[in-house]
């Protein structure tokens, strides 16, 4: 996987939320979904997406509910609770503070 | 709460979880193939991509447990692995186990009695206020009190609120038509409440109660209330009879209640009318208790009685001279004695505690040795340091854990089995060694030393571990540096076995000579085919001398007339029993100035010295004519001719009390070598010996010679005396051997040597086999250098020394050590030893012999099978 960048440390709890406010998906379906609307830039590792899923349904943030798919197979369909709502808006708010911070630093000193 | 809730339905569902992922994953597998397939790739080929961009399912699983999970699920699967890798070496883990029960069970135990006798309250209220309060003298550091003498300390003290007193007695019990001599005691009337003791039927003594011309009333103990009085409560009222006299039962003591310095009393009187000793201010036979008045200290106490001492011996020169006060707190009167040998005993036990542990650790260091490949693999398959050394605390947590489950059943069993090896005289005289038990504190030792034992196995594999590279361990077995530096660990283990065993085999060592020393102290008489009783002849039937003298030459005939007697002797103490019972003399025709001359006073029976075999050195013994119609004549010991007749002829001399009245004035006819009467630890004292037919005591002991076994002649004897008079009660009877076997020191030295010595044992084994490890662990080690050696040349005689002489230098240090430590160590048991000296050399020497044997004995092995190794073998082998 090399040359591809790494995801941001501690954003992909928020990418997986963030993803699962369009709709209740499956692993397989967040992973995909991430990875096409970054047009492939953003690929989730199986690796870290399973423990993170868990970590999330632990944590409350997210609902699993096996579902049959188009296709006949059973999967685990993930939901954002009211909880996870509410801590995807503060991950949300303190990345953009992140970006914000960071985009300071990287200006010219001559702009500032 | 609702992610703890989570959480615990996860951990309670682990299978369910782990199912579910897993089909989630496999969903997830079977999405990628089918999106690769669709752009054109193989079908295979696709299930190979997935699987390989997937990664490793199981880890990704662990990892999502990881996520969600607890920290201790890991910690159960290290102790499953731990339980697992104990199951496939079951000889290592059953030899560790023991080891570590042995040791740990020894200690729980041995500090169960520290813990019963020493610290342990007594069961009186706030014991710690409680004082032994004694007069003493010149000869005697601890002398009862005199009854006047008590008078004047109780009424003119000022920091004690209460003072005291008891003594010793006996009563012959009737009780329907049987009579039986029960030892009693005469205590002041305030002696239960200033100990704190409530009756638990009836009530105690009151003020005033103990005073001459008082009623007659009893207490009696619980004991003696169930066993003698089938536990009625009427009989609170009652009266019995005792030596003839009618004596009402007030109270009965509570079962929880002991007094260990009269603990056989079955009953309890007030002290009542002065007996013949108690009129004279100069006889002493009562001992004290008092209680410190709140906020006085003990020095302030003993000050106090001093100076009233002082003031008596100003006003009562002729009683009182060199008379002061001795005070200590009654702890120290009831466990003084025991307390060296508890603290011997529990060193003993720690030391051994200390040698198991260390064997143990030396043996999982082997292991962990030998577990360096495994831990490799385990490290290259991403097991992160951490985790490999959690898994090493785990194991050795496991072990010691299990160990001391083992060591404290061990412990519970010892306790009892010691308890019930207690004789009984010590239990007499130590009730609190009776009732040891598992309780609060006992746990709490066992929780502490487990602690220990833990920390040390955890630990010791894991100082090792940190040395281990990963990749020179896979790659090449690792002999090398890290294997040196194992030796070196498991080398100074074993040195601290050797010197702690050389310590408890020198402790044992000294212990034991000290026992035989003690046994075969010189008695200056012959202590073989002696049986010996003690006589209560009722006070009614023989109230005068006449009627006494007709009981003894009675009983002497009778007793003589038995098949197997050859003589027989009566005497108002037997010897061997304690220097007591003492007399202060004064020589006529020599200075003085009104000192004490204390010495033994004895009354014997004409043949008593020929009963004894006791030698006569000049003079003669007493005739039957030696009573109160003729003159008083005594007999000597040659102690108390050299100390007041140095240079000079005693027979002919005479001697009478400090005033010399004219009826205390006897002669000196003869002079016998000395008879030890004290204990065997005691020195000899100057002793007279007087005509017992001049006596007016009803209770006597007597001495029976026999020609045949003389344990089997003693239910004749009572018969015989109980056929003379059925109302006289006998008590005590024992063989001479017996009563020797049975003396308070030879008792406690006993005990010593035998604990000592069997923890000594333990730890020759222990040490050996640590050594037999070490060098056989070394040995397997360096086959393939010994091939090499072998190969070159070397002869077997080479190889042998090669592995004796670091055998050799490892048992020499240990050695070294420990006889250093075991002088130190022997000193501060000194008090235990008798007529031994801490440094005695036969014992060290015979001990780093035995030791030293052992230890060549156990490295012989070793070294045969190195200097068997075949060369080519052992080259190939790697």
């Amino acid at each position: 996987m090399a040359g591809k960048p790494d995801l941001l440390p501690g954003t992909l709890d928020m990418l997986i939320l963030k993803t699962l406010t369009r709709a209740a998906m499956h692993g397989y379906g967040i992973a995909l979904s991430i990875k096409r609307l970054s047009d492939d830039v953003l690929t989730v590792e199986e690796g870290s997406l399973y423990p993170a899923l868990q970590r999330l349904l632990v944590q409350g943030w997210v609902k699993g509910e096996w579902k049959t798919t188009e296709t006949g197979r059973r999967a685990r369909y993930y939901t954002l609770t009211a909880a996870g709502r509410k801590q995807l808006h503060l991950e949300l708010s303190q990345f953009e503070q992140m970006i914000t911070a960071i985009g300071r630093v990287l200006r010219d000193p001559q702009e500032a | 709460m609702g992610k703890l809730w989570r959480k615990l339905t996860l951990l309670f569902g682990r299978g369910r979880f782990r199912s579910e992922l897993d089909e989630e994953m496999s969903f997830h597998r079977a999405q990628m193939e089918a999106e690769l397939v669709a752009d054109g790739v193989s079908r295979d080929e696709a299930r190979y991509a997935a699987k390989r961009r997937f990664g490793n399912a199981t880890r990704l699983q662990e990892q999502s447990h990881e996520a969600v999970g607890f920290r201790f699920e890991t910690v159960v699967q290290d102790l499953r692995f731990a339980l697992r890798q104990l199951r496939h070496s079951p000889g290592f883990a059953i030899t560790a186990v023991l080891i570590l029960a042995l040791g740990m069970g020894v200690s729980v135990a041995i500090f169960g009695f520290v813990d019963a006798a020493l610290l342990e309250p007594m069961p009186y209220s706030s014991p710690n206020r409680l004082l032994d309060v004694a007069e003493n003298a010149a000869a005697f550091p601890r002398s009862d009190l005199s009854r006047a003498d008590y008078d004047d300390w109780k009424r003119q003290n000022t920091t004690l609120s209460a003072l005291d007193v008891y003594a010793g007695t006996g009563f012959l019990l009737r009780l329907g038509s049987t009579i039986e001599p029960v030892p009693a005691a005469r205590v002041s009337d305030g002696f239960f409440s200033t100990l704190g003791v409530k009756p638990m039927l009836g009530r105690g003594f009151l003020p005033g109660e103990d005073q001459p011309g008082k009623p007659k009333i009893a207490i009696l103990s619980y004991g003696t209330w169930l066993a003698r009085f089938s536990g009625r409560r009427d009989v609170i009222g009652q009266s019995v009879s005792m030596n003839g006299e009618s004596y009402t039962i007030v109270g009965v003591l509570p079962r929880s209640f002991e007094f260990a310095p009269r603990r056989d009393s079955e009953i309890w009187v007030p002290l009542l009318d002065k007996n013949g000793c108690e009129q004279r201010r100069s006889c002493h036979n009562l001992y004290g208790i008092g209680r410190l008045r709140d906020g006085v200290g003990i020095d302030a106490a003993r000050a106090d009685l001093k100076r009233i001492a002082k003031q008596l011996e100003a006003q009562y020169p002729g009683s009182n001279r060199g008379q002061g006060a001795a005070v200590q707190p009654l702890s120290e009167l009831i466990v003084g004695d025991v307390r060296p040998i508890l603290l011997t005993l529990l060193s003993g036990a720690a030391l051994l505690f200390l040698i198991a542990c260390v064997n143990v650790a030396s043996l999982l260091l082997v292991r962990s040795e030998s577990r360096r490949r495994e831990i490799a693999v385990r490290g290259a398959l991403g097991a992160t340091p951490a985790r490999l050394i959690r898994q090493f605390v785990t194991e050795g947590i496991l072990l010691a854990a299990a160990g001391c489950a083992a060591g404290l059943a061990i412990g519970e069993w010892l306790m009892r089995l010691l308890s019930h090896l207690l004789p009984k005289v010590m239990l007499i005289r130590l009730p609190f060694l009776g009732d040891v038990s598992m309780n609060a504190h006992v746990m709490l030792f066992a929780v502490a030393i487990v602690l220990f034992a833990s920390a040390l196995l955890a630990f010791t594999p894991v100082i090792r571990l940190s040395g281990v590279d990963i990749q020179e361990a896979l790659g090449e077995g690792g002999r090398t540096s890290a294997g040196r530096f194992w030796q070196r660990l498991g080398a100074n283990l074993v040195v601290v076995e050797i010197a702690i065993a050389v310590v408890l085999l020198a402790g044992a060592g000294l212990l034991g000579k000290s026992l035989y020393k003690l046994l075969h102290v010189e008695s200056g008489f012959d202590t073989t085919h002696l049986a010996t009783l003690n006589v209560m002849a009722p006070d009614a039937n023989y109230s005068t001398n006449v009627k006494l003298i007709a009981l003894y030459r009675e009983i002497n005939r009778r007793l003589m007339a038995l098949p197997g007697v050859q003589s027989v002797g009566l005497t108002n103490a037997l010897p061997l029993q304690c220097n007591c019972d003492t007399d202060w003399i004064r020589i006529e025709g020599k200075p003085f100035h009104g000192e004490h001359n204390e010495v033994n006073e004895r009354e014997v029976s004409p043949d008593y010295f020929a009963t004894l075999k006791a030698k006569l050195v000049r003079g003669r013994v007493f005739t039957e004519q030696d009573d109160l119609s003729h003159p008083q004549v005594i007999v000597i010991n040659q102690a108390l001719a050299k100390k007041y007749f140095p240079g000079e002829d005693p027979i002919g001399k005479r001697i009478g009390n400090g005033d010399l009245a004219p009826d205390t004035m006897r002669q000196i006819v003869g002079v016998i070598r000395d008879v030890r009467e004290g204990g065997l630890d005691q020195d000899v004292w100057p002793s007279e010996y007087e005509a017992i037919y001049r006596t007016t005591d009803n209770g006597f002991s007597i001495a029976v010679r026999t020609t045949t076994d003389e344990k089997a002649m003693i239910p004749s004897i009572v018969n015989t005396l109980h056929g003379i008079d059925p109302n006289m009660g006998v008590y005590g009877e024992l063989t001479m051997q017996q009563q020797i076997d049975s003396t308070e020191a030879a008792l406690l030295h006993r005990l010593a040597a035998w604990l000592v010595g069997g923890f000594a044992f333990m730890a020759l084994v222990l040490g050996v086999v640590g050594l037999y490890g070490v060098v056989a662990y070394s040995v397997s080690r360096r086959t393939r250098e010994i091939g090499v050696r072998m190969a070159l040349g070397a002869q077997r005689s080479a190889v042998y020394s090669l592995v004796l002489r670091q055998a050799g230098w490892l048992t020499v240090t240990g050695l070294v050590f420990g006889v250093a430590c075991s002088i130190g160590a022997s000193e501060l048991m000194r008090k235990l030893l008798f007529g031994v000296e801490a440094w005695d050399m036969p014992t060290l020497a015979a001990v780093v012999f035995v030791l030293g044997c052992a230890s060549m004995a156990a490295s012989f092995l070793p070294a045969r099978r190195a200097a068997s190794v075949n060369p080519t073998d052992a080259l190939r082998a790697e």
